[in-house]
């Protein structure tokens, strides 16, 4: 398998052609996706592919996000695997009824009659835009039985998870993070923390309900996912230099949540660490701190404990917005914070 | 009422029998209700007959239909069976979406019945969404989306309708007015007389029609339907109608006259077919008795076998929350 360097703007672009071509069902709905002279939808992801595939299947609508998910909910019962993005993911609060009420129960309530094979794409995360274009919303659809939640950290992922993402039979909710697309043919974010990596030019597929293991340690166990899966990992650089091992897990994909990495994790280092880039109260570590209290609370020498934002809707000054935003060295004062209790 | 024109008499008679079918089966329902069989609540559709039917009179088996927190009507005009909803409204094993559903939440794919929606006006973007599905597989099936005239003053209402049009979605928007949300008069909720007009807004054809006249509402169907066969984008259908029941269960509807219900009751549109078939096709009194006799029969059936299903096995509640992998 060839692999070329991606960032993740191009892996995710290369993960809708492989698909696009695989399967005639699979089509992209969204604002401002394929415009010629336009810019790819909001962040790029989808440029060149209308001229690849045509503006039929690189959807164009109007400013209008329950007729974009509508659609894509409505197209999915008729047999096709639609791909929607919002420009910014804090925009899906308009269309919430088409996600959660529609897309999520179709299933269920035609008792398994109909499905809804649906992908909604959400950039999000911090970047300087203030409060309306920045907040992480895995939590929202994680509370939400019937949709998959995925939130990849780098390219490689990005890629397969979005190509499993696409040929699932259910609604997932993909997020992307700002920083993390990477510049190379897209948009670079001034902050961006994207790496390039590697990815296979093929169609290859991350399993949804995975998370990996990036760093192994004995001493603690830290889970991040997308940015702060990678603020993680510098934390752990510095606390291994301190003699404090880290083993650093990425939450991939928060639904299906699967525990027993986690658990496993827990019951090695007897102590957990969270973090995330959504504010604190009932974001998805919450979710995962309770049911490790439940299956691994005797092996525990400290309380799990959560580097979160606060809860502040996402301030846009970049001096408010670093306070906001949980940093490297905040990961590791709660680390060895936890190391000494 | 319209002329029967060339209509074979057969498509007349079975126009005729979903009508009288519907309007039975709801009264029979109402009863049952009272006698405490029926959980939870119930949005009836006697008065609207003629809309379901003359709507789905006009589509073919494998266009869809998007239906509403009213979908009785809808299902039993697409040709659903009357057992099988009633004993999903009765929360039993043998309903049509296994009791999961619920009175609200019909769905038979066998015929074309897309799950029905009890956010009003949900089922615009999502009718929009399936036509151009089918658009982009390059079918000539279409879609229709059954709603009310309170959807109409809703966001989905524009932003579906909207993208319908720029799109030449196959999509027929069927706005059922009934001249009540709820129990708040339309005309108390809007400044325009017909919700037709409103089509104008977005560049596609709508038109009023006569709700009760099961004839007119099919042929406007039909003009909409083969319109959006051939690629010229959505219609929007105003059918002018009433609903007789109050907006859901336990509702005496003392928000409107006595006066207004007779009114619209002398122009029932189940009286109406009948005499036209007396007049225009020479049918006898006994043709249409066994006609309806035939209806009261399958309510009877259909209800007694709700009865007698099952309750939904208890493990039930947690099948169907994910579709299996490919």
């Amino acid at each position: 398998m060839s692999t070329r360097e991606m960032t993740m703007v191009e892996a995710l672009r290369d993960g809708l052609r492989v698909a696009m071509h695989s399967d005639p069902g699979v089509f992209l709905i969204g604002e401002d996706l394929g415009i010629p002279g336009g810019f790819g939808g909001g962040f790029t992801v989808t440029l060149g592919l209308a001229e690849e595939f045509g503006h039929a299947r690189v959807m164009d609508t109007p400013v209008s996000e329950i007729a974009i998910i509508g659609a894509a909910v409505g197209a999915a019962l008729v047999g096709m695997r639609p791909i929607a993005e919002m420009q910014y993911g804090d925009f899906v609060f308009c269309g919430m009824d088409q996600v959660v009420n529609q897309a999520a129960k179709m299933h269920y309530m035609s008792n398994g009659q109909v499905s809804v094979p649906m992908v909604l794409r959400l950039p999000v995360g911090a970047s300087a835009r203030g409060a309306q274009h920045s907040q992480s919303t895995e939590a929202w659809f994680m509370h939400t039985p019937g949709l998959k939640v995925v939130c990849p950290s780098n390219p490689y992922d990005a890629k397969g998870l979005l190509l499993a993402a696409i040929r699932d039979n259910n609604p997932v909710i993909f997020l992307e993070h700002k920083l993390l697309y990477g510049g190379k043919g897209g948009r670079k974010e001034s902050a961006s923390a994207a790496r390039v990596v590697g990815v296979p030019d093929d169609d290859y597929e991350v399993p949804l309900g995975t998370v990996s293991v990036k760093r192994e340690g004995s001493d603690l166990t830290i889970l991040a996912n997308m940015l702060m899966l990678h603020r993680a990992m510098e934390a752990a650089e510095v606390l291994a230099r301190r003699g404090i091992l880290a083993e650093v897990i990425d939450m991939r994909c928060l639904t299906p949540l699967d525990m027993q990495p986690l658990t496993a994790s827990a019951q090695k280092t007897g102590r957990v660490l969270i973090v995330e880039e959504d504010n604190l109260t009932g974001g998805w570590g919450a979710e995962v701190a309770a049911r490790l209290n439940e299956v691994a609370f005797f092996y525990l020498d400290a309380p799990v404990t959560r580097v979160a934002a606060p809860d502040t809707p996402t301030p846009s000054a970049p001096i408010l917005e670093h306070e906001y935003v949980p940093s490297v060295e905040r990961v590791i004062e709660a680390a060895v914070r936890i190391m000494a209790g | 009422m319209t002329k029967l024109l060339s209509l074979p008499l057969e498509t007349v008679q079975d126009m005729y029998r979903r009508m009288v079918l519907i309007r039975r089966f709801e009264d029979q329902l109402y009863a049952l209700f009272l006698q405490g069989v029926v959980p939870g609540t119930l949005h009836q559709y006697q008065g609207q007959e003629a809309v379901a039917v003359g709507v789905c009179t006009a589509l073919r088996p494998d266009d869809v239909i998007f239906s509403t927190h009213r979908p009785v009507g809808h299902f039993l005009a697409r040709g659903s069976t009357a057992r099988g909803i009633a004993a999903e409204i009765m929360g039993k094993a043998d309903g049509c979406a296994g009791g999961k559903g619920g009175q609200m939440h019909l769905t038979d794919v066998s015929i074309g019945a897309m799950p029905s929606n009890a956010v009003v006006g949900a089922n615009i973007p999502i009718a929009t969404g399936a036509a151009l599905g089918f658009q982009l597989r390059g079918q000539d099936r279409v879609a229709v989306s059954f709603f009310g005239d309170g959807a109409s003053n809703i966001g989905a209402f524009h932003e579906g309708v909207n993208l319908a049009a720029v799109k030449d979605a196959p999509v027929i928007f069927v706005c059922e007015n009934n001249q009540y949300g709820a129990s708040t008069a339309i005309s108390s909720m809007m400044r325009i007389a017909d919700i037709a007009d409103r089509a104008a807004a977005y560049g596609i054809t709508g038109c009023v029609v006569d709700g009760m006249d099961v004839i007119a509402v099919y042929q406007a169907a039909l003009e909409a339907v083969e319109k959006a066969r051939r690629g010229g984008g959505p219609t929007l259908l105003e059918c002018k109608t009433y609903r007789y029941a109050g907006h859901s269960r336990g509702d005496p509807g003392g928000y409107r006259s006595r006066e207004e219900v007779e009114h619209w009751r002398e122009r029932d549109p189940i009286p109406q077919l009948r005499t036209l078939l007396i007049n225009e096709r020479g049918l006898s009194e006994t043709e249409l008795m066994a006609i309806e006799n035939t209806c009261q029969l399958e309510v009877r059936e259909a209800i007694e076998f709700a009865l007698n299903s099952p309750e939904p096995a208890i493990e039930e509640t947690y099948l169907n929350v994910y579709a299996e992998d490919k």
